[in-house]
């Protein structure tokens, strides 16, 4: 029952992508969604066995996949909590997203390859999460990329999604050679590439060093640093994120399900699966906390000024991930567990609640061009107002007054809170910097998020009549996915809160994820000063408070300012001149070296001497050839004395010596 | 003690071949041009009875009239060979000579003597009865070119044959009159005691030049090739796949006989022109098949070509080597029949076509006909699983064991030039637009032969192994 888990939506895929004509497209979107939400009721089932309940980790082999001298893999599925966790965030948000499209994509005419494409996104993430060694992560890994590439360019028609489908594939490149390069280091130090093989070595490796790259550099941190270099390309870390806001040019179910859900976490989950390894990588921890802290603040800021709807969330989820990444940092991976597991919810919401949006407004996806929707689509806007509550963080910490007392509140203010002071109480100096990004980050995802709800429900119209005519609430296929993220957005926090940090996280990961006794960020972030627990709810309405001032009390300001193009807005409005940055150093060094490959290398130089070359050369042989058959007979006879002669006069030649 | 009856019994097949041959002759005098249909019924039954003698023949060696005629498993085969090459000549030219009428009882009378000095050269062991066999399979063949005695170019082909093939006849009697003079003796065995003893020997040299040359005009190896092109093309079609077949076997066997049993001892110096032919062989022929639109044309030079492959097994000098050439004479008679079916399907209600672009999107027109040709092309050019490229494989590795690497590398890069004519058949066949579709008219027995050679080509390495041990007994009997 547990394979078939991660089986049904291979199943789905192959019988939806091969057989979609036959099956037709109704019959494609409802065997897809029905095959996920068996998955995911197994996957609840799973959940509750080995997080939730006491259910010791499962190994399941399948067979062998290699098996070359002391390499030996084998495909095999492993459960324990982590994987629990990650099968419900997987599930959930996949089922709902299936459900959400045969709404949203009910007038595409390619609807059973989305949803094996869909399908098969689903499989890879099972694959990567339930690995149990490795390299079936990285099939699973590469197979998500090879998913969102497909999805981003859906619409191959658009010139726009299929550069941004490749910039994905390529900036995840570059992480995935790290990744790859962190798999060969593994069985170089360890000689095995099983999880619990290596994991149980790693401390015998811990100060060890090895020769890399003519260097000689501590094992652990360089396995570590290289495996997060593929993190930090799949989950969109400053600098590898260039590719997540462009990939908002797919579906909008595709963004909230790869691009804001789930794929995206595997770095987070990369990571917390090898905590094990990380915890004797102090080296790494640090750059991780830093690398995320940096990408929550830089994404945040950017966030503050897109105008596209999606994009505002594409940032919105970079500095979130920002978030989580800080927290392993400092060795409180529940909390970016817990972090990851809520933000599913809320994060989906939001995006399929933009989805919404979207499919109401006829594909417009510039605020600018919205206002006052809340009238016109109350459900949407409550949906949303939910998702931004939980992004946010609202909530009210009765726990400051007494300890007696719970915290009341949205999922975010759980999760998020819980990581800032995790990050004050780790008191090293990355913490410190991570702890004050971290802050300044919840205010401008307060401000951006207050943002994004006036201008698009709020205020005037700015919509033209033609499009405000035919705005109109979404069919309940799409809005009931929409309840039940809200759902999860409102309460999973509150519910979960316990298990996943609290003190019952001991009971709850069953050794999944491993702490050095030192590293206590997460036992202290209980003890915490008050200030440091007031003061996430403190900006967070502060940022509504200026959102408000100046979307809704004096909504001339923002043109005015972007009127004036201050140096600082500039700055961040072209997203810190990344994009130009990369487009200057990489993309148009490689250009000019391609096309000299191209031009001079594969066209004058090999193609020249080579093919051309030499089938122009047979050519004129052959016309020389085939001059020589005249059809006269004495030429005829002529060639064979000829032959004779010459054959004679070598023999007597060589005779003669 | 040899007695005549003795002989007799050896030379069976053979009189039995040539008894028949003139009964037919008589029993077409006597009934006209109407009895060809019956005469070739008649001749597939004495082909049929000629391989149960060659095939019911004790496989160790015997010798007739004082040794002057050789019956071994070598000959067994390869006489199996011609004869198998022979009967389906006859067969492929039933249907075509009613059409074209040509229908004259003399075409299967002239195959069954071609075939009887075929096998007289396959068993000749002495340079007489060497000289015979040959000239009665060719006058039978120059006739045979010039069947379609009303068409200008199958007379034109027909006389071009006769001239040349006159004059390699003398090349060739000159050449066995000096290894008479230098060795004294005409017989295979004494020559060879002759040449073992002699050591070098310019003067036999010489003769063993002017012997290869005549040989060589027979399998047409290049320089003694230039009939080859302007004869496939001008004969009748079913004529050319005769040619293409049958003739080349014989002279195939006999060029491996004469080097291999009496000459081995100066295997030194024929190695060299065996080289040098094979080379220049397989080099015009793949260059020069390139230009080509008529497909009969192309498949003269492509024969040119599959000589010199063969050659490279012979040039090898080894046991493996002649396993090799009689492995790709087994499989080279099956490609080129299956291709001549496909040539002699060419036929439009106006007549027979033979331009290459005439096979134009055969594909849709006729997709089994050209996925026949299709098996057959890849195989002609070598490209594995199909038949073809065993055949290569074996005489390539020979020549590699034998450390002729250049040759082997020329060889192998010249065949790459080959594949590129028959896959632009391909080629055409598949991508070209549809030309105007041939007649249905095949007939049964072309299906047969047709598809028969398709999926021997195809399936060839399911049958592979008791292919390469017959091959492999016969070569062995050879070297023995």
């Amino acid at each position: 029952m547990l394979s078939a888990i991660v089986f049904l939506p291979l199943a789905g895929a192959i019988i939806a992508g091969f057989f979609g004509r036959q099956l037709g497209e109704r019959g494609a979107e409802y065997l897809t969604t029905s095959f996920m939400m068996l998955a995911l009721g197994l996957s609840l089932a799973a959940f509750s066995r080995f997080a939730l309940g006491h259910g010791e980790p499962v190994t399941l082999t399948i067979f062998t996949w290699i098996d070359s001298g002391a390499l030996e893999v084998a495909w095999k599925l492993r459960f324990d909590a982590l994987t629990g966790v990650m099968l419900v965030v997987v599930n959930t948000v996949s089922a709902l997203v299936h459900l959400y499209s045969i709404g949203y994509m009910a007038e595409d005419p390619h609807r059973p390859r989305f949803f094996a494409y869909l399908s098969l996104f689903t499989f890879a993430m099972l694959m990567l999460v339930t690995a149990d060694n490795f390299l079936q992560m990285f099939f699973g890994w590469e197979g998500v990329g090879l998913a969102s590439y497909l999805l981003i360019g859906f619409w191959y028609h658009k010139p726009e999604a299929n550069a941004a489908a490749i910039k994905a594939f390529i900036v995840n490149r570059v992480g995935d050679f790290g990744f790859v390069l962190g798999i060969m280091g593994v069985f170089f130090a360890f000689g095995s590439l099983d999880f619990s093989t290596v994991f149980a070595a790693v401390p015998e490796q811990a100060g060890q060093t090895f020769e890399f790259l003519g260097m000689r550099l501590d094992v652990l941190d360089t396995i570590c640093l290289l495996l997060f270099m593929g993190a930090m390309g799949k989950s969109a870390q400053v600098p590898l994120h260039t590719w997540l806001p462009d990939a908002m040019e797919g579906p909008t179910p595709v963004s909230a399900l790869i691009h804001a859900a789930t794929m995206v976490t595997a770095g987070v989950f990369l990571v917390c699966r090898c905590s094990p390894m990380f915890e004797f990588a102090p080296v790494a921890l640090a750059v991780v906390t830093i690398v995320g802290a940096t990408t929550a603040f830089f994404a945040a800021t950017v966030g503050m000024f897109q105008n596209d709807i999606k994009r505002v969330i594409a940032y919105s989820t970079c500095s979130q991930l920002g978030y989580m990444f800080f927290a392993c940092g400092v060795s409180a991976y529940e909390a970016a567990m817990f972090h990851l597991f809520t933000y599913a919810f809320f994060k989906a919401l939001l995006f399929l609640g933009a989805g919404s949006v979207i499919h109401a407004m006829h594909h417009e996806q510039d605020m600018r061009h919205m206002g006052g929707l809340f009238r016109l689509i109350p459900m949407t806007w409550m949906m949303m107002l939910v998702g931004t509550f939980a992004l946010t963080g609202v909530g009210i910490p009765l726990g400051v007054l007494s300890h007696e007392l719970p915290n009341i509140g949205f999922a975010g203010f759980y999760s998020k809170d819980a990581i800032i002071e995790s990050v004050y109480a780790a008191a090293t100096d990355p913490g410190i910097y991570a702890f004050i990004a971290g802050i300044a980050a919840a205010l401008m995802t307060s401000f951006y998020s207050w943002r994004l709800i006036f201008m698009t429900f709020h205020g005037p119209h700015h919509e033209d009549e033609e499009t405000l005519t035919h705005v109109h609430e979404s069919p309940p296929v799409m809005m009931i996915p929409l309840a039940v993220l809200a759902f999860g957005a409102a309460f999973a926090g509150m519910y979960f809160a316990d298990d996943f940090i609290g003190h019952h996280r001991g009971e709850f990961w069953k050794g999944a994820i491993f702490v050095l006794e030192e590293h206590k960020a997460l036992d202290l972030s209980h003890e915490v000063p008050t200030w440091v627990k007031l003061a996430p709810l403190a900006v967070m309405l502060t940022g509504l408070a200026i959102a408000w001032h100046f979307y809704l009390n004096n909504p001339g300001l923002p043109a005015r300012m972007a009127e004036r193009k201050g140096l600082l807005y500039t700055f961040i409005y072209r997203k810190w001149y990344f994009d130009e940055l990369y487009d200057l150093i990489f993309v148009r060094p490689a250009y000019a070296l391609a096309r000299l490959f191209w031009r001079d290398g594969d066209g004058w130089l090999i193609d020249g001497f080579g093919p051309d070359g030499v089938a122009a050369r047979v050519m004129d042989t052959t016309r020389r050839v085939v001059q020589l058959q005249s059809g006269y007979i004495y030429h005829y006879a002529f060639a064979m004395l000829i032959g004779i002669a010459a054959l004679v006069t070598y023999f007597m030649a060589m005779g003669a010596q | 003690m040899e007695t005549l009856q003795q002989d007799l019994l050896i030379i069976l097949p053979e009189l039995i071949l040539a008894l028949g041959a003139m009964t037919l002759l008589m029993w077409g005098v006597f009934r006209g041009d109407g009895a060809t249909g019956e005469l070739n019924i008649l001749t597939l039954v004495l082909f049929a009875l000629v391989s149960i003698s060659v095939f019911s023949g004790a496989p160790e060696e015997r010798l007739a009239f004082h040794g002057t005629y050789i019956a071994d498993g070598f000959t067994r085969v390869m006489k199996l060979l011609v004869l198998t090459g022979a009967a389906l000549a006859v067969i492929m030219s039933a249907r075509y000579i009613a059409t074209e009428r040509l229908r004259r009882f003399e075409f299967p009378v002239l195959i069954v003597f071609a075939t009887t000095g075929m096998m007289l050269m396959i068993s000749a062991n002495d340079l007489v009865v060497l000289y015979i066999g040959l000239e009665l399979q060719s006058l039978a063949l120059y006739v045979l070119a010039a069947y379609s005695r009303d068409s200008v170019r199958s007379t034109e082909a027909g006389l071009k044959y006769f001239v040349l093939g006159a004059l390699s006849s003398g090349l060739l009697l000159y050449g066995a009159s000096l290894i008479y003079g230098f060795s004294g003796a005409t017989g295979f065995d004494a020559i060879g005691n002759a040449v073992a003893s002699g050591g070098q020997n310019i003067g036999l040299t010489v003769g063993l030049v002017f012997l290869l040359a005549g040989l060589a005009f027979k399998i047409s190896a290049v320089p003694f090739h230039m009939w080859t092109p302007d004869v496939y093309e001008g004969a009748p079609t079913p004529v050319t796949a005769f040619f293409a077949a049958a003739p080349k076997l014989a002279a195939m066997a006999l060029v491996l006989r004469v080097l291999i049993d009496p000459l081995f001892a100066i295997a030194v110096q024929w190695q060299q022109i065996i080289v040098f032919v094979s080379i220049a062989s397989i080099l015009l022929g793949s260059f020069a098949a390139i230009g080509q639109t008529n497909i009969k044309r192309l498949m003269a030079y492509s024969s040119i070509a599959n000589v010199g492959h063969m050659l490279v097994g012979l040039a090898a000098g080894t046991q493996e080597g002649v396993q090799g050439v009689i492995i790709y004479l087994a499989i080279y008679l099956a490609m080129t029949i299956g291709t001549f079916v496909c040539i002699l399907a060419m036929r439009r209600p106006e007549g027979m076509v033979e331009d290459i672009n005439d096979l134009s999107g055969l594909a849709q027109t006729r997709p089994a006909m050209a996925a026949a040709l299709l098996i057959l092309m890849f195989s002609l050019a070598g490209i594995p699983p199909m038949a073809g490229f065993f055949g290569k494989f074996y005489v390539y590795l020979a020549a590699v064991n034998a450390g002729l690497w250049p040759l082997a590398v020329i060889g192998i890069l010249a065949s790459v030039v080959g594949a590129y004519y028959y896959i632009r058949i391909v080629m055409i066949m598949v991508n070209g637009e549809p030309a105007a579709p041939f007649e249905q008219n095949l007939g049964f027995e072309l299906r047969v032969i047709l598809f028969g050679a398709a999926l021997y080509n195809l399936a060839f390495i399911l049958f592979a192994a008791p292919v390469i041990a017959i091959a492999g007994a016969a070569a062995q009997a050879l070297f023995n």
